[in-house]
């Protein structure tokens, strides 16, 4: 029986030592201070994302990032430097941060509660301990003089309470005021609001998905995935809640300066549209600029980008079309200068390929500088391109980019004597190629759209949330909460007003106010507009 | 007046109020060479002095006025006309123009007399440096400028700089007073800059006023107007771009000033630090990540590359 007894207190105590020690942790972890090391700990957590490439910014970066530094790359993806804002360690710490928010703002709304409910706080004794207090004497009766304090501190606003000392015998009391219960209204709106932007930030990164697709002038869209270039869905992202409209770029707009000092730079530009939002639905139009998205149900539209698609053809040795059509070159600079690749895999008796630049405006400098586009307008297209003939390392299977040419087993073409081929066409001029390999011809020049295409479900929330954070701060760092006390006595026939006030913010002037509250007593003492008053004046 | 004329106005408008400003700041600093060997105490400073302290201000005041003129120019030699902060020249020049207008507004109602020299002496180097290093002709705005969310976002980032450089003075100058007052509490300085500066609790509170003024301003700039635009530029409105990283950290180092305010231990002299610490991650900002980060979609540094021009990317066959 002893024993079990000692077993039954040990773990009592053992238990307590665990509650205990939950409780430590709670309490050490929504203190103020914890808070407070976390959004230091936050702000600091931020700082790597923006000196090394994210994956999710710019993965083109990300991946020049990773060959230039072969060592320092396996390390860094470990600690999950290249997407920081999505990693553990980052997530970790914002969620503390939550965690200790939610545990302070609970009990303090209960606190609020209580308080918004409770009278102000009967008067300390002696007020003229607080850091802020004034003394004058007036002519009323103390009563009188209490009165008058309550009727000027409910002008402004305050909470007022009386009360007398029970053991005085002169009329001794006092009156307790209090006001900016808001104040803390506000800032529990604001840490509230938080959570809901962080709610609909985490909608939008679960459930939305953003692609970018390129689409020469001329042609259409359809809203699903295979005809997306790049596709980022959410994590919880599903294919059907894709909205199935479709789109045709029936133009584009462009309006180059060619003069003044932005001259050479392009503005105004414009894509028009004609789209559906379902199929069968009524055909409409839309003129997409930049900074105005087309939004189709919840699904919105973006121009981000522009460039030239050559339409070149390629017939090979058996004087068959290989290859013939628009294609979307890559611009390398402001002037439009832009690469591509052309792939030609069914030529026949080799597969071909051209590979090379699109100068809009051809300039050409001999002093090593060769060609170049001297401006992004097409006044003077030409391209030039070098051919590649053999295996294009398409037929193994493994995906490629359509904007690099493998060239690992193929080939470069030359001229018969062995030097330097190169193609340089204008547009409607053709070129033959060496060894009887085809013929390439430039048919003219065609335009392409970037366009992004993202769905954000939870922006709404997010921007309400933030809206409703910025209200609450504002109420949480202009309201003035404060308290104010007076005290009344009669010394050798005078009433001895004392003012004292307590700032309940951070950044109160209390001095200031109780000198107007002051100066509001003696004026109305002075004037005497008060009938109670009058009546108890000597 | 024509465009041409519009931005030689401009810049002669900017030099102008370059020697007022150092005509200003002269003023303040024969005021405080001449308080320098009057004892505190003396509640009367005299004639002279008092005369120095409004002629520093009122030439303050002219150079505003002058530095308004510069910032119009700016605007009005655009084609079209536009708001005159397009570039990193124009920014600095807004913000110190901000930090001038604010400083004079809020003058009288915090007596500032004793920031006049710090405030005046650092716009007149900030405008230096912008007229060194980062100017540049008027030239039209990229395309994704052209929204009217670059008057309210850019504004109110301005105005929240302006509060913010305001209330980082005032809390370096805590730190400095409040560094004096534990090394020889006993025997104050009864004469001098410092002892003249006012009391830790004045400044702390100057400080704070300034930052919960700063702080809303730069939350609606940065996180409500900033998304929004960032939303119709470029497709998503929290990108995670360098410069937006920065804003956030520089928003969370102040919210932690704002709580450090009022946690035991850490009031007083470890709060002005964080607020030091806010103030560097924003200049930081607004000037070292357009050099740093160059993937920055806010690159407005030197030539930047239009948003249109699309970044190569690889798509998949």
């Amino acid at each position: 029986m002893t024993q079990s007894e000692g077993a039954r207190s040990r773990g009592r105590a053992s238990e307590l030592g665990v509650v205990e020690l939950l409780r430590w942790t709670w309490r050490q972890l929504t203190s103020m201070r914890t808070a407070l090391v976390l959004l230091l700990l936050l702000a600091l957590a931020a700082v790597p994302g923006s000196v090394i490439p994210q994956e999710d910014v710019d993965s083109l970066a990300t991946s020049r990032w990773q060959d230039a530094h072969p060592t320092l790359t396996p390390v860094y993806e470990r600690l999950g430097l290249f997407s920081v804002y999505d990693s553990p360690w980052f997530a970790a710490i914002y969620l503390l941060l939550m965690i200790s928010l939610v545990g302070c703002i609970i009990p303090r709304t209960g606190v609020y509660w209580r308080a918004l409910r409770a009278r102000p706080p009967r008067a300390p004794r002696n007020l003229t301990r607080l850091p802020d207090h004034t003394t004058y004497e007036s002519d009323l009766e103390p009563q009188a003089a209490l009165e008058l304090a309550g009727r000027v501190l409910k002008e402004r606003r305050y909470r007022v309470e009386a009360g007398a000392d029970a053991q005085s015998s002169d009329g001794a009391g006092w009156v307790a005021a209090e006001r900016g219960y808001l104040r803390e209204a506000g800032n529990l709106l604001f840490h509230l609001s938080i959570l809901v932007v962080l709610v609909g930030f985490a909608m939008g990164s679960l459930f939305g998905y953003k692609g970018g697709v390129i689409v020469v002038v001329g042609n259409g869209f359809s809203n699903n995935l295979t005809q997306y270039d790049e596709f980022v869905p959410g994590s919880l992202f599903r294919e059907e809640w894709m909205e199935p409209f479709a789109f045709d770029i029936t133009g584009f707009d462009i309006e180059w300066l060619t003069s003044g000092r932005a001259a050479g730079q392009a503005r105004k530009f414009v894509s028009h549209l004609t789209f559906t939002e379902y199929p069968g639905a009524k055909e409409q139009e839309y003129d997409l600029r930049v900074n105005h998205p087309l939004s189709i149900g919840g699904t919105d539209i973006f121009l981000i980008g522009h460039g030239y698609a050559p339409v070149i053809t390629i017939r090979d040795g058996n004087g068959d079309v290989a290859y013939s059509g628009p294609t979307v070159f890559l611009p390398t600079d402001a002037t439009f200068r832009s690469f591509g690749v052309v792939k030609a895999p069914d030529a026949q008796p080799e597969q071909l390929a051209l590979e090379g630049e699109l100068y809009p405006t051809f300039g050409f400098e001999a002093d090593g500088i060769g060609p170049y586009s001297a401006f992004g307008d097409a006044l003077d297209p030409v391209i030039s391109m070098t051919v590649w003939t053999g295996d294009l390392g398409l037929d193994d299977g493994v995906s490629q980019s359509v904007y690099v040419l493998d060239t690992s087993a193929a080939e470069q073409v030359t001229k018969e004597d062995g030097s330097m081929f190169r193609l340089d066409l204008r547009p409607g001029e053709e070129a033959e190629l060496p060894d009887g390999l085809g013929t390439v011809s430039f048919d003219g020049l065609e335009r392409w759209n970037k366009i992004q295409i993202s769905r954000t479900p939870g922006m709404l929330v997010a921007l309400t949330g933030v809206c409703l954070a910025l209200l609450g701060l504002i109420g949480s760092l202009y309201i003035r909460p404060r308290r104010v006390w007076v005290r009344t006595r009669r010394t050798a026939g005078r009433t001895i007003v004392e003012v004292g006030g307590l700032d309940r913010s951070s950044g109160g002037d209390v001095a200031a106010e109780l000198d107007e509250i002051v100066r509001s007593m003696n004026e109305h003492e002075r004037d005497g507009d008060d009938e109670g008053a009058e009546v108890s004046r000597q | 007046m024509t465009d041409a004329q519009w931005e030689a106005l401009s810049n002669q408008a900017v030099a102008v109020a370059g020697v007022v400003y150092f005509l200003a700041l002269l003023a303040h600093l024969v005021e405080w060479e001449a308080l320098r060997r009057i004892p505190v105490e003396e509640s009367s400073s005299p004639r002279k002095v008092a005369l120095l302290e409004r002629l520093g201000v009122m030439l303050t005041a002219l150079a505003c006025g002058i530095h308004f003129v510069a910032l119009l120019g700016r605007g009005m030699a655009a084609d079209p006309n536009r708001v005159p902060w397009g570039n990193m020249y124009e920014f600095t020049l807004a913000g110190s123009f901000f930090v001038t207008l604010l400083y004079l507004v809020l003058y009288r109602r915090f007596s500032l007399s004793w920031m006049a020299p710090i405030v005046v002496g650092f716009v007149l180097s900030t405008m230096m440096l912008a007229v060194v290093w980062l100017y540049s002709p008027v030239a039209p705005l990229t395309e994704a400028l052209y929204s009217p969310w670059l008057v309210i976002h850019v504004v109110s980032a301005v105005i929240a700089t302006g509060a913010f450089t305001l209330g980082g003075i005032a809390s370096a100058l805590y730190l400095l007073k409040d560094r004096r007052e534990r090394r020889k509490p006993e025997d104050q300085p009864h004469t001098g800059y410092l002892a003249r500066v006012p009391s830790t609790t004045t400044l702390d509170r100057v400080s704070y006023r300034l930052h919960a003024f700063g702080f809303p301003v730069w939350t609606f700039a940065v996180l409500i107007t900033g998304p929004i635009w960032a939303h119709e530029a470029w497709s998503s409105y929290w990108n995670w771009d360098p410069k937006e990283v920065w804003a956030f950290i520089t928003w969370v180092v102040y919210a932690a000033y704002l709580h450090a305010r009022t946690t035991a231990g850490w009031r007083g002299r470890n709060a002005a630090i964080i607020a030091l610490i806010g103030l560097a991650t924003l200049w930081f900002n607004f000037i070292g990540i357009n050099f740093f980060a160059d993937s920055s979609q806010h690159s407005y540094a030197g030539d930047a590359p239009d948003v249109i021009t699309t970044e190569p990317y690889s798509a998949r066959a």
